[in-house]
């Protein structure tokens, strides 16, 4: 029986994330759903790109691609496309994934592609000091709006379903066994999965917030949590919002990779003489 | 079995490729370089290869590093606009040397520009355009049967040399068909990657082998391995400390020009008795690539009697500095022939050293550059007899 310490580059430690990070959590729970699967290092491809949680390729020791900005899905589908076979899963933060990643965000989900997303969703730019990124609510004091913020954050959650997602999730990092058996219940999907963890940043957006300590700022994600299904949809913004938790979409479309094995299967058959049908 | 065929450049590239043995494409369509991506479409799934359209040519570029490193021979086709998308993640593909092909059929800009017409003006951004000091290697097919011949090369070079490459082609041989030589695939020397060997435990997917290139792993097979866009160690692990990037910096760049014995020569053609020739007139110099080359030799057939010299590289980058530079004391003046503003003769001029005096021929308004021109700029180069 292994567990999350058999992914784990003990070599690597101590973490780099602030007191207080959520990321550390995620690392535990995602590394604890690998475990629980039982996945194979070999055949387990992490992609990340780049910001606070973009680093946590550091830590795994699974195969790893450490890309660029906003780009881990494109990479991770690449990866996928050609190995199907493969379990892959691209961590990405709010930056990354609902910020200058956005487009290839919608394009997995709507292509059903079969990647894990893992997003640790902090409402801001750790990495670089604290500036908005695509889902910070409005009205939040960030490095790049000191007024408060005037734009409309996404709910990454409605964005994937409504693109195409066949596994959509949220939870945040204080609910550290519903992380867990969201994410293991992400990995065995055969399409396009995603984990929304939102997880507390005390360094730059609690701080700016006046959200107090990082205590402070654990318990309001437990007290904020709304299982789905028990009352009220909550509004998409504001920092004090209800967060929606819990398994938000479970649909069985054909990934990418069924339809294109058809596809590769009727080719071959077709063979090397055949006209294609639209020329 | 070797055969004669009509083909348009756009179709050789891609015999070329799957001869080559590639097997991934991912790409976005753009004129003029669709072609490409259409018979990569019709012809992939059936050898068991994938194509897949991504959502730009950014995300095209990411796919191709994600299938490389899953063991994938990996290309896309794009023109200029689509060029300039994938820069960031060329980049990406040098830092974690993930061998790729880019076939550039290049159009003229810049931004949307002539969307339909040809041009040679993104050689400078083929050599530059991602950021960093990097690598870069570039070659310029002047037939449709080199742009076979040139894209089996490039995925070679790719593979052994762990970086992407780039074919630049245009507009004019993209689209043009002629008779094309293209060999048995049985016949043709493939090359792949260098593998690792020994304990998995052991492999550090940076570690250069001999030649400066670090045998590389496949994901889903025994060596586990983790690759990084930032600064890194041998082991793949981020390092930011000045002496380790001295030292990749250096092995990234050399690992290019340490092999370019196996970079495609170039091609020499002499007139009118070339270099130190009999006919009348001092000998002249023609520097000229892909289709540029294709007018230049009318240059040459139109003026039988004048001493020229074709000098046309099938490696443009790295330039193949050593044999440009042994003919120009021969002749009395060099002359660059390209369909740009200039961008090739800088580099012409900084091999010359001041040695001679260095003419241009150029045209950039799409459309093609004339046999006239290039003579018009033979006759007015001090040297060539314009004193």
């Amino acid at each position: 029986m292994s567990t999350y310490l058999d992914y784990l580059d003990e070599n690597a430690l101590p973490l780099m994330w602030c007191p207080g990070c959520g990321d550390g959590t995620i690392l535990k729970a995602l590394l604890g759903a690998f475990a629980t699967l039982g996945l194979k290092r070999e055949n387990t491809v992490v992609v990340t790109g780049i910001g606070c949680w973009g680093k946590a390729d550091d830590y795994i020791r699974t195969n790893a691609i450490h890309g660029t900005h906003g780009r881990a899905l494109a990479v991770a589908t690449g990866v996928k496309a050609f190995r199907p076979d493969l379990t892959v899963v691209a961590l990405m933060g709010d930056g990354d994934c609902a910020t200058i990643g956005g487009n290839h965000f919608i394009h997995a989900a709507r292509r059903n592609i079969g990647v894990t997303a893992i997003v640790a969703n902090n409402l801001n730019y750790g990495m670089t000091g604290g500036q908005f990124s695509g889902t910070t609510p409005v009205g939040s004091r960030t490095s790049t709006s000191p007024f408060g913020h005037t734009e409309n954050p996404f709910d990454l959650c409605r964005l994937a379903e409504a693109a195409g997602a066949n596994f959509v999730a949220r939870t945040t990092a204080y609910h550290f066994k519903q992380m867990g058996r969201l994410m293991v219940e992400a990995l065995r999907e055969p399409g396009f999965s995603l984990v929304e963890v939102v997880s507390p940043c005390p360094t730059y957006y609690g701080r700016f917030n006046k959200q107090g300590s990082a205590s402070e700022m654990w318990r309001s994600l437990k007290e904020r949590a709304r299982s789905v299904g028990a009352g009220e949809a909550p509004p998409d913004d504001g920092p004090d919002a209800p967060i929606l938790t819990g398994r938000l979409v479970n649909r069985h479309k054909p990934s990418f990779a069924e339809r294109y094995a058809a596809v590769q299967a009727a080719a071959a058959r077709a063979g090397e003489g055949a006209e294609p049908g639209a020329r | 079995m070797a055969r004669t065929a009509f083909l348009q450049g756009n179709e050789a590239v891609l015999e070329g490729a799957l001869a080559a043995g590639a097997r991934f494409y991912a790409g976005y369509p753009i004129t003029p370089s669709s072609e490409i991506a259409e018979l990569a479409s019709w012809r992939l799934p059936g050898l068991g290869g994938v194509f897949i359209q991504m959502e730009d040519e950014i995300a095209s570029m990411a796919a191709l590093v994600g299938a490389a490193m899953a063991g994938a021979k990996a290309f896309t086709a794009t023109s200029g606009p689509g060029f300039s998308l994938m820069q960031e993640n060329i980049g990406l593909a040098v830092m974690v040397e993930a061998p790729c092909v880019v076939i550039n059929v290049m159009r003229s800009g810049p931004s949307t520009g002539l969307a339909t017409k040809p041009a040679q003006a993104d050689i400078m951004q083929a050599r530059w355009g991602t950021h960093g000091d990097h690598p870069a290697v570039a070659l310029v097919p002047a037939s449709v049967s080199e742009c076979f011949s040139l894209t089996v090369a490039a995925f070679n070079l790719a593979e052994r040399l762990r970086t992407p490459v780039f074919v630049l082609s245009d507009e004019i041989l993209g689209h043009m068909r002629e008779r094309a030589d293209i060999p048995d695939t049985e016949t043709l020397e493939i090359w792949d990657r260098p593998r690792p060997a020994g304990d998995p435990a052991d492999y550090r997917p940076y570690r250069p082998g001999p030649d400066g290139v670090p045998p590389l792993g496949t994901f889903g097979g025994p060596y586990v391995f983790h690759v990084t866009s930032s600064m890194h160690d041998e082991r793949g692990v981020s390092a930011n400390d000045a002496k380790t990037a001295a030292a990749s910096i250096a092995r990234l760049v050399g690992k290019v020009s340490r092999n370019a014995q196996l970079l495609p020569r170039p091609e020499v053609v002499r007139s009118g008795g070339g270099e130190g020739g009999t006919g009348a007139g001092k000998p002249v110099l023609i520097v000229a690539f892909g289709s540029s080359a294709r007018v230049a030799r009318q240059t040459m057939l139109d003026h039988p009697d004048h001493p020229l010299t074709l000098f046309r590289p099938r490696t443009l980058w790295p330039f193949p500095e050593a044999e440009l530079s042994a003919l120009v004391d021969g002749h009395a003046a060099v002359v660059v022939a390209e369909m740009n503003t200039g961008q090739l003769v800088g580099e012409i001029e900084r091999i010359t050293a001041g040695r001679r005096a260095v003419g241009l021929a150029w045209r950039s308004d799409g459309e093609i550059i004339t046999p006239e021109e290039i003579w018009a700029a033979v006759r007015r180069t001090p040297g060539g007899d314009g004193r």
